[in-house]
């Protein structure tokens, strides 16, 4: 918007104070609006004003953008931690996330930062699922001025690691961009990377952003959405673990828990779709058991970030033990001389296969190998906490977060492996001492509309969002119909939460209610083939304008039931393959269709 | 009696559409294991009630599961015989359509599955059809399983007895076609459908007929509302006379409730029998009580009536006279286990099958041992009323193989003894949810600790008739013997007395609610006075109501509870 187009109709400016403020600015250099809009926004914050959007005028100055795509949290937090950093440093910035950014802004801005995570199996994160495309499509404007970095957050131990970030740092090179600070890829442990990253890329900006040295001026940020918690990832709620559960029956394959934590006064809010995270610590058998094999004292005394501790503390509470990773193998190929691990080394899909299922114990199983303390501890990474998706509304399960936890429990090498963080809930008795923090996830949200009928597909621990969902319909009284299906293993002894689904099934709040036991027949049935059978009035239903929320399970069941959400669309709708899978990109873009996959 | 209100399973009848409901809409709910509570009465005219394992109840609650709901079917099988190609498809069925994979054996000579979930019922129902068995009229207000005396030995009166009841079962079915529709697969019937001899609301309550051949009076005749007692004439059947009016089931502390002796009618020929049940079952249908499902049974109607007019009105509505009740004598209620050969030169082997569980155990892999004779036996399979097995009709050259196979898989052995073999028990917990107290499960130990108590007072060879139940509603047919147990609470039961030995006169509470060191208690002292003071052959329950111990049960209504 320009200048000379301002009118008393389109903003909140009287037409004497317009003509004043044109009068004003009419003679200014880009640098010098730059700097009178960081003071105006810093004159507005500082008097407690709201900015009203509205009234927000581009930037035809520099500044540096800020944008994140984020699934889970992580690459969020990542830039809001940057965006914070910037703004100490005086830099001028704004934090966006790639749901909101409009694409033609792509050509006014100078400097862009991108933090983005990858989502299971190389695809974008669903908020920067619009951006993403629009960048690799032919309306991509060409930004050889734009100076750019990108941090991509991933998983090494899957086969596309970091590749949405990887996808966007080719994409803006491809269009003339210049990369002033390399690509950072950093894995599940990323907190030293992105630190390393930050430092550079602040630097660069600061560097290149003109004017940038000699302002002073506050930036703009985009007002969040949520109450800011206090607590964090890095400085989580010590609370109190309330109920666990084993909500599997007697007869079941499967240990699944609910388990109830307490929040009361805590400072720390949630709504429905959000995500808890669980720092955990390492199961004290196993750690003595990695000590054994090493023929490691776990007294020795040793220094993790400046702390000194034992090496059997450090291992329960500080590093990842329950996962094994490239970078763990290679430590260990080169300290042990095993050939067997060296070769894996060479081939990449080969490493990640090895990886998926072992712990490290069964690394360190491979070859006996002498070494020290701090050789063992360097080769690992640090530990992580687990998100959990949230499965109590918080105005139902008032003062508490509720999770439903699968303990992971498998046969490796014919030995016992457990989960990490599964591994300790089960574990934890109640009453015992838990660290948590929220991860929010604007990604999986209830329709703000009441009346909007809503179709959930959780089968196995992908049910816990919907338990919150339902509740949270319940409490708020939604009139909207309301749609599950859920699968599992056995009807007896595995349909999760069972009597509450009878419950609201009963007082009607549930609509309808369909479930896919995979193993009470000769043949397998899912989720996935209930939809089919409910193809015509499944179609129906988003034609009346449903939501779509799909839980669990991202490797084999979201990819199914996408499938054949877009086969029903096909067939119901009467259309050809690609107009299907555009009427289901259609929905997801108009966040209709939302997941929450792992 | 228009001012007093059905009871409410006469409701769910009127409304049930001819035994329908909405069972098949109940089989579609995919989110309960179980059925409505209308539809659960229901199903037990197809043969079938809905359990749930007791012992994990609580803890499925925590579990935020329902209860582990699951079936249990009982088959209709008149006269308790089956071939052994039957017996194959009965085995294969336990296995593969039941969580228990066990078949147990009823005290009234059929089969039941127990933990058969929703989705196997049809596909039971199904293969039980394959090979012409079917659970129809198993349970539920209607005329149930016929019994008959399984006597091997005299083959020919029991061959004749035998064909009386199946006619009498057959032709005592309900006429809907529910069954066909719902389990079969059958067409629908659109036009009026109509019930000629139940009516819509079919029977008050259960009712249940016997074929007896004397002397054994294996089937309990005054456990039964109908009984037709063979009378034999050079080998060949006379005809029957006709017993109406007992039956076991009691509520603890309702004085109103009380088992009962059944009433003679008087003799018919044997081509009278037909008649004169479906008369004696309209009159029970029109005279029975539908206010109080607790007062419902056909003995309380006679008790209400008085025999005289109960009679008349029998042979007013079947247009027979009843003549003058033949001469009969019972001596035995027991099985005679082992070997015996019958007039028509064949050899039937009696197995033990302990409280009628037929499954597979370390030790004992009876299920498979069954199988294994059954794939070889050329003759039938029939169960008693006692819950044991009788493999009938062996050829000489065949017996050794047979003996051979019950042997190896433990089904036959000598060791076991004589009050083991005369001791019975109900299935009660963990499935029953009838039950208050545990029967099957416990009772085998109970039996140990009595043949200790025998052998200390040196009568390690006598027994008396033992008899467990959970409820006091009598699967087990504990008012008819001479020790009965009766459950209270968990480990407690009410104990009875005095029964006659042959099953014909009840038994009276002795004391109440008793957990098992005081029933050891108090059989040590009466085993010493029966082994030091009974009288030659005087058998315990005769011995405890001469020395009175316990005052005996003559009418049942004055002294049952008096």
């Amino acid at each position: 918007m320009l200048l000379k187009e301002l009118s008393s109709l389109t903003s909140p400016l009287s037409e004497p104070q317009l003509s004043t403020l044109q009068l004003a600015l009419n003679d200014l250099s880009p640098t010098q609006t730059a700097w009178v809009s960081g003071y105006l926004a810093g004159i507005s914050q500082a008097s407690g004003g709201q900015v009203q959007a509205q009234g927000a005028v581009s930037q035809p100055a520099q500044r540096v953008t800020i944008l994140f795509g984020s699934q889970t949290g992580n690459a969020k937090g990542v830039a809001t931690e940057l965006f914070e950093q910037a703004q100490a440093q005086g830099i001028a910035a704004r934090l966006v996330s790639m749901a909101d950014y409009k694409a033609k802004e792509l050509k006014t801005e100078s400097h862009l930062l991108i933090v983005a995570s990858t989502n299971g199996e190389g695809e974008a994160p669903d908020d920067a699922v619009t951006f993403h495309e629009f960048l690799a499509s032919k309306k991509a404007p060409k930004v050889p001025t734009l100076k750019y970095s990108v941090c991509a957050l991933g998983d090494s131990s899957y086969e596309f690691y970091c590749q949405t970030g990887l996808e966007f740092d080719e994409r803006l090179a491809a269009l003339g961009a210049e990369a002033i600070v390399a690509r950072a890829d950093c894995d599940v442990d990323y907190d030293d990377a992105v630190a390393t990253w930050s430092e550079l890329a602040l630097a660069a900006v600061k560097a290149t952003l003109k004017d940038a040295t000699t302002t002073e001026a506050p930036s703009t940020a985009v007002a969040s959405t949520h109450v800011a918690n206090t607590y964090s990832k890095k400085k989580p709620f010590k609370t109190e673990l309330l109920i666990n559960q084993k909500i599997t029956g007697r007869f079941s394959d499967k240990d699944i828990r609910h388990v109830e934590i307490a929040l009361e006064d805590a400072g720390i809010s949630y709504q429905a779709g959000d995500a808890l995270g669980i720092w955990f610590k390492n199961d004290p058998v196993l750690v003595d058991a990695i000590l054994d094999q090493l023929e490691l004292d776990g007294a020795e005394t040793v220094t993790v970030a400046n702390e000194t501790q034992s090496l059997r503390d450090a291992l329960i509470n500080r590093f990842e033990l329950t996962q094994s990773y490239p970078s763990f193998v290679q430590a260990y190929a080169e300290l042990s001389g095993s050939k067997k691990l060296a070769k894996l080394l060479d081939d990449k899909t080969a490493l990640r296969n090895y990886c998926y299922g072992r712990q490290i114990l069964d690394v360190i199983d491979e070859k006996k190998a002498k070494l020290t303390a701090q050789q063992l501890l360097s080769g690992l990474r640090k530990l992580t906490p687990r998100l959990y998706s949230i499965a109590s509304s918080p105005n139902e399960a008032e003062g508490e977060v509720h999770l439903t936890v699968a303990v992971v429990d498998y046969q490796q090498s014919g030995e016992q492996r457990i989960g990490g963080a599964s591994g300790f809930l089960q574990r934890l008795e109640e009453g015992a001492e838990i660290e948590v923090f929220v991860e929010h996830n604007d990604n999986f949200r209830l329709p703000s509309n009441d009346n909007t009928p809503v179709i959930m597909v959780g089968p196995g621990t992908g049910i816990a969002p919907f338990r919150a969902f339902v509740q949270e319909r319940d409490v708020r009284e939604a009139t909207g119909n309301n749609w599950l299906f859920f699968g599992n293993q056995h009807f007896t002894d595995d349909f999760l939460y069972q009597t509450e689904w009878q419950d609201y099934l009963k007082s009607g709040l549930l609509t309808k209610m369909d479930v896919a036991f995979s193993r009470d027949q000769a043949e397998k049935i899912y989720v996935q083939d209930r939809l089919r059978e409910n193809a015509a009035e499944l179609y129906a239903w988003l034609e009346q304008g449903a939501h779509v929320y799909v839980c669990g399970d991202g490797d084999r069941m979201a990819k199914d039931v996408n499938e054949a959400l877009i086969e029903i669309v096909a067939e119901q709708g009467k259309l050809a393959r690609n107009e299907a899978e555009e009427y289901v990109a259609e929905l997801r873009r108009n966040k209709r269709y939302q997941r929450d996959v792992y | 009696m228009s001012d007093i209100k059905l009871a409410v399973n006469e409701r769910i009848k009127t409304e049930s559409n001819l035994l329908r409901g909405t069972i098949a809409e109940g089989l579609a709910d995919q989110i309960t294991g179980g059925l409505s509570d209308d539809d659960m009465q229901l199903t037990k005219f197809h043969g079938f009630y809905q359990q749930d394992d007791r012992d994990i109840r609580a803890e499925r609650q925590k579990q935020k599961l329902e209860p582990r709901h699951s079936f249990m079917l009982r088959a209709r099988v008149p006269g308790g015989i089956c071939t052994p190609q039957q017996w194959l498809e009965i085995d294969r069925i336990a296995s593969d359509l039941t969580i228990y994979g066990s078949i147990r054996l009823t005290t009234r000579q059929t089969f039941q599955y127990h933990g058969i979930l929703k989705p196997q019922v049809k596909p039971l129902i199904q293969a039980l059809g394959s090979v012409n068995l079917d659970s129809i009229a198993a349970c539920g207000d209607v005329n149930r399983n016929v019994m008959c005396t399984p006597n091997p030995v005299e083959s020919a009166l029991h061959q004749e007895a035998y064909a009386w009841a199946i006619r009498l079962s057959d032709d005592l079915l309900p006429n809907t076609n529910a069954y066909a529709e719902l389990w079969l697969d059958g067409e629908k019937v659109t036009s009026n459908e109509v019930e000629p001899m139940y009516g819509p609301t079919y029977l008050p309550r259960k009712f249940k007929i016997a074929v007896a051949i004397p002397p054994h009076n294996d089937v309990d005749i005054h456990a039964n509302d109908l009984n037709f007692v063979a009378v034999g004439d050079n080998g060949k059947l006379a005809g029957f006379n006709v017993l109406v009016g007992g039956g076991m089931g009691t509520t603890h502390g309702d004085v109103n409730t009380f088992p009962r002796l059944a009433d003679d009618l008087g003799f018919v020929k044997p081509e009278d029998a037909v008649e004169v049940a479906k008369a004696v079952l309209t009159v029970q249908r029109d005279w029975g009580c539908r206010t109080d499902r607790k007062r419902a049974r056909l003995k309380y109607t006679l008790e209400d009536n008085g025999v005289d007019k109960f009679r008349s009105e029998v042979e007013l509505r079947s247009g027979i006279k009843f003549a003058v009740p033949k001469e009969i004598v019972f001596t035995t209620r027991g099985d005679r286990f082992g070997w015996i050969k019958g007039v028509d030169n064949k050899w039937h082997l009696t197995l033990f099958i302990e409280n009628g569980r037929i499954v597979d155990t370390e030790t004992h892999p009876i299920k498979t041992g069954l199988v294994e004779i059954a794939k070889i036996h050329q003759g039938d399979f029939r169960m008693t009323a006692n819950q044991n097995l009788i493999i009938a009709g062996v050829a000489e050259q065949d017996k050794e193989q047979i003996e051979r196979l019950a042997r190896l898989y433990g089904l036959y052995s000598d060791e076991l003894s004589q009050q083991r073999l005369n001791s019975m028990a109900c299935v009660a917990l963990p499935t029953c949810a009838l039950a208050m107290a545990e029967a099957e499960r416990y009772l085998p130990s109970l039996v140990t600790k009595v043949e200790v108590l025998l052998a200390k007072h040196g009568i390690p060879e006598e027994h008396f008739v033992m008899r467990m139940t959970g409820c006091p509603n009598g699967c087990g047919r504990p008012f008819l013997a001479e020790v009965g147990f009766v459950g209270k609470g968990p480990g407690k039961y009410n104990m009875y007395l005095g029964a006659k030995n042959n099953g014909m006169r009840l038994n009276k509470m002795y004391r109440e609610n008793i957990g098992e060191a005081e029933i050891l208690a108090i059989l040590d002292t009466l085993i010493a006075e029966w082994a030091t003071n009974g009288l030659s052959d005087e058998r315990f329950g005769d011995f405890v109501v001469r020395t009175e111990v316990i005052k005996p049960v003559i009418i049942a209504s004055r002294d049952f509870h008096g």
